[in-house]
């Protein structure tokens, strides 16, 4: 079935956009993220106007995490005073990431700034996850998945101490507020929620329980992707209400089926598979780079 | 009335031309609404004649143009290993839509002379403006190849189909990712490729019922806007999480 999106003003098929909401929202139950990353280049492909898209896509993300953070709120999985203290570093990062946007902007190739942006981090990430949780799943085979004990380092050694119950952890607000500003400034460049990186960081940099951190990513998500619509929506006019319901209906059922499927999976079998999945976009992003484009020319809108 | 007192006054006027065009349209405009799949318009007419059928091969050009906007056309190069844009041309104005048809092959109805006062084939509705890229001609052909890819510039020759001299029929197809704005269908008729004569109308295109609303609403009431979508996002997202939790009890 055929639908006209007022704003895209482009015909797309309404059980196609159903679908891939369904899929991405299933990927962001499961991991904690929102599934932009996926999305917004899904939606590029099939023709949909990348301002529209970027600007949908954090609407539709707004309504997958909510729905997933629901689910997880039933099962006490979300550190809602971590979540609070990486919100309040997340806008600030995303209030100064949209600063840098337009420096770089005023300087022309935006475009590939964020593609290289995207390779990068999303290839070290992945790369790092990878490793990591393979080697805790070798670990864990061999000694019977004997609990490891945190390392007591420098970071404990801050002020302004603070106990986060659900994540077990009593450390100082300072590294989580710095991880808060630092995906703010990212997310607000690539034009995503951030859990792909928060995810990694929360566990690796916070040393957070595997199983909080899907739940939490999602709970500050909501804020910063809410805040970046109505930014969109008021001054680029570039949220298409349609493609929106559309890509949300089938984003919130997948959402709460990819939650069930998460609490299933064990740790390091979730992380290994977000670091695949991660790998693979930035595989699929690196080639673009690397490989002749059939077309080499490409239209936009007029005037610098 | 008034279509009779000037036909009138052009009978008794010794005639310019001495063929002329009338024209119908399927459609007089294009409603654009939420199942839109794209629209096909019919194009019908007679030519009229005052004095005998005149000598020299008979030629009908039909053109359909959307809105013109400019464009920017960028191109990509390697540098360091990877592909990037390096040169741009600014198009000044390009049609969103361009359909143009034709009773025969355009090398026989059309000379080139008259394609270039009247801006008849694709190429002379793709204007550029003074660039400092040397090879700016590929710019704007690959704009125009891109966007016949995507059936927003469409080429019909044979397309027009006249019967005993004096009537002639075409349908343009209208694609889906069609964009608002007045149309304009130009008829033109040739004899030995000089255009004998031209008419004119216009074909608006524009967004109806929901689609007009929620457009509308988006640019004039963004604030609001803004918040209808995050408050549907919200309650989809509750309703699903609800109807989850209630199936598994």
């Amino acid at each position: 079935m055929q639908i006209y999106l007022p704003i895209a003003e482009v015909s797309v098929n309404a059980f196609l956009l159903l679908g891939l909401g369904g899929i991405v929202g299933i990927l962001s139950g499961m991991f904690g993220v929102g599934g932009g990353f996926l999305m917004t280049p899904l939606l590029f492909f099939i023709g949909i106007p990348p301002a529209v898209a970027v600007a949908t896509e954090a609407n539709q993300i707004v309504a997958s995490s909510f729905s997933g953070v629901l689910a997880h709120l039933k099962r006490k999985t979300v550190d809602l005073r971590m979540g609070t203290v990486l919100l309040i570093g997340g806008l600030a990062g995303a209030a100064l990431g949209v600063i840098v946007f337009n420096y770089l902007r005023s300087l022309g190739q935006v475009d590939l700034l964020v593609k290289l942006c995207y390779v990068v981090f999303l290839g070290i990430i992945g790369a790092l996850m990878f490793i990591e949780s393979l080697n805790a799943i070798r670990k864990s085979k061999k000694s019977g998945g004997r609990p490891t004990r945190r390392k007591h380092t420098w970071l404990h050694n801050l002020p302004f101490k603070v106990k986060f119950r659900v994540s077990g952890l009593y450390i100082s607000v300072i590294p989580p507020l710095i991880v808060g500003v630092l995906v703010g400034i990212l997310a607000a460049i690539m034009g995503v929620g951030g859990g792909f990186i928060m995810v990694p960081a929360m566990i690796y940099l916070l040393g957070m329980p595997t199983k909080v951190v899907v739940g939490t990513s999602l709970f500050q998500i909501i804020f910063v992707t809410a805040f970046t619509t109505m930014l969109h929506a008021t001054t680029n006019f570039t949220v298409d209400i349609v493609l929106a319901v559309l890509l949300l209906v089938g984003g919130v059922i997948g959402a709460q089926i990819g939650t069930r499927i998460g609490v299933k999976m064990k740790a390091e079998q979730l992380r290994i598979w977000l670091a695949i999945m991660v790998l693979a976009v930035c595989f699929k992003l690196g080639l673009d780079l690397l490989i002749q484009p059939i077309e080499l020319y490409s239209l936009g809108e007029g005037g610098h | 009335m008034l279509r009779l007192m000037s036909l009138m006054l052009l009978l008794a006027l010794p005639a310019q031309a001495e063929e002329e065009i009338i024209l119908g349209l399927s459609q007089t405009e294009i409603d654009i609404t939420a199942t839109f799949v794209g629209s096909e318009i019919l194009l019908f007419g007679a030519i009229r004649r005052d004095a005998p059928v005149p000598d020299g091969n008979l030629g009908i050009i039909v053109t359909v143009a959307g809105p013109e906007t400019p464009v920017t056309v960028r191109r990509k190069e390697r540098r360091f290993g990877i592909w990037v844009n390096v040169d741009d041309v600014q198009i000044a104005a390009a049609p969103s839509f361009y359909a143009v048809a034709s009773s025969a092959d355009l090398s026989k109805v059309l000379r080139p002379s008259e394609d270039l006062i009247n801006r008849i084939t694709i190429p002379q509705v793709v204007r550029e403006v003074g660039t400092n890229v040397l090879d700016s001609q590929s710019f704007a052909r690959a704009l125009v190849r891109i966007r016949a890819g995507n059936d927003q510039y469409q080429r019909l020759e044979g397309a027009v189909a006249i019967s005993r001299d004096t009537l002639f029929q075409t349908r343009i197809q209208m694609p889906a990712n069609l964009t608002e704005g007045i149309y304009l269908a130009r008829i033109f008729l040739t004899r030995d490729g000089d255009v004998v004569d031209e008419y004119v109308t216009s074909i608006p295109v524009k967004k109806v019922g929901m689609e007009r609303w929620l457009y509308n609403l988006a640019h004039e009431n963004a604030f609001l806007y803004g918040l209808m979508s995050l408050a549907i996002a919200i309650a989809a997202g509750w309703s699903a999480s609800a109807v989850f939790g209630f199936l598994r009890r």
